[in-house]
């Protein structure tokens, strides 16, 4: 099937974005990503626990995926940015999710501060991929600040709500060129499945996955549904109706009797 | 042995390194691998390949960051 997404002019045909947080192990995440062959995965820049040596997080990542480096941690636009910069020359490309969240109850993203970041990375040459609250006008301004994609949250990151906004999400497939990935919320491979048949280009999955009671059949499950939901956006011809509209013929039903005198 | 000696903060800690003048030095030093870390040395990033000319004085604030898991 020739259906991939293009972003930065690289070929992506796994539309399941893994983030590698929370695995209960490297080795387990290894086996995620090579079973669903993953394209796109995230990961996070910290301190070095320079007392502790722990194993390095991209030995366990098959060189095939590309890497997306989120600006975690950030509160601010000037943070968001400092974090993008060192993640490029940390050497590990220049796909930025860029998170900027002031709030640590809800972890919900500050938009304002999102555009502000991606404007100055996207001048110098990043490929952005804004983490906001699915709004119109910000996407808009994102996407003309030189943002490659826009990804809304669907409800809080971590939380398994399912995908609280999908109204505003369709608003943004609808009305955005640019393509549009939901990102947190989703706890269920049918919430994934909805956001493919509502016509987003990719969803991000992290929590779901790496705290299930096996991620690698988590996994798999998650990509049979965004496959699914994939194949019946593209598939999808008629529209929701009001009323009943008869798949078996309404003619010829046994024992029905003409109109006798 | 070198007599090196410089009170800089590490990663947000306050320390007295002994015997490391140069950031790669400093690297060897907490037996890092310089080809999985970045290094930012008064909030600028210094590239790998000027980790071992870049000289740690008295002072200087140093983050040592690389790569973890994360959504």
């Amino acid at each position: 099937m020739n259906d991939h997404l293009i972003i930065d002019n690289k070929k992506i045909e796994n539309r399941l974005f893994i983030g590698t947080g929370k695995f209960p192990n490297k080795k387990i995440l290894r086996d995620v990503l090579q079973r669903i062959k993953a394209d796109v995965v995230t990961v996070a820049l910290r301190r070095v626990d320079i007392e502790s040596k722990e194993e390095n997080i991209l030995d366990f990542i098959p060189k095939t995926c590309r890497i997306m480096t989120n600006t975690s941690g950030a509160r601010n636009a000037q943070e968001a940015i400092r974090i993008a910069r060192l993640a490029k020359a940390a050497g590990c490309g220049n796909w930025i999710k860029l998170e900027v969240i002031p709030d640590n109850k809800y972890l919900l993203p500050d938009n304002a501060q999102t555009l502000e970041a991606t404007k100055v990375l996207a001048k110098e040459g990043f490929i952005i991929f804004p983490y906001i609250n699915p709004e119109l006008s910000t996407a808009r301004r994102l996407v003309a600040a030189g943002a490659s994609a826009v990804m809304p949250l669907g409800s809080p990151i971590g939380s398994k709500r399912g995908v609280k906004t999908s109204e505003l999400v369709k608003i943004l497939i609808d009305e955005i060129e640019a393509p549009i990935i939901v990102d947190a919320g989703i706890g269920y491979p049918s919430e994934a499945a909805l956001c493919m048949e509502i016509g987003c280009a990719a969803v991000l999955v992290n929590t779901a996955i790496a705290t299930a009671k096996d991620p690698v059949a988590m996994a798999c499950g998650f990509s049979l549904a965004v496959n699914a939901g994939r194949l019946a956006y593209q598939n999808t011809t008629k529209a929701r109706g009001k009323y009943a509209d008869p798949s078996s013929p309404l003619t010829g039903f046994l024992g029905e009797t003409k109109n006798r005198p | 042995m070198s007599t090196l000696k410089a009170t800089i903060i590490l990663n947000g800690v306050k320390q007295t390194i002994i015997g490391a003048g140069t950031l790669l030095e400093l690297i060897n030093l907490k037996k890092l691998n310089k080809e999985t870390i970045v290094v930012e040395k008064n909030l600028k990033i210094i590239p790998k390949e000027e980790l071992e000319k870049e000289r740690i004085a008295e002072n200087d604030s140093i983050e040592i960051i690389s790569f973890v898991g994360g959504g």
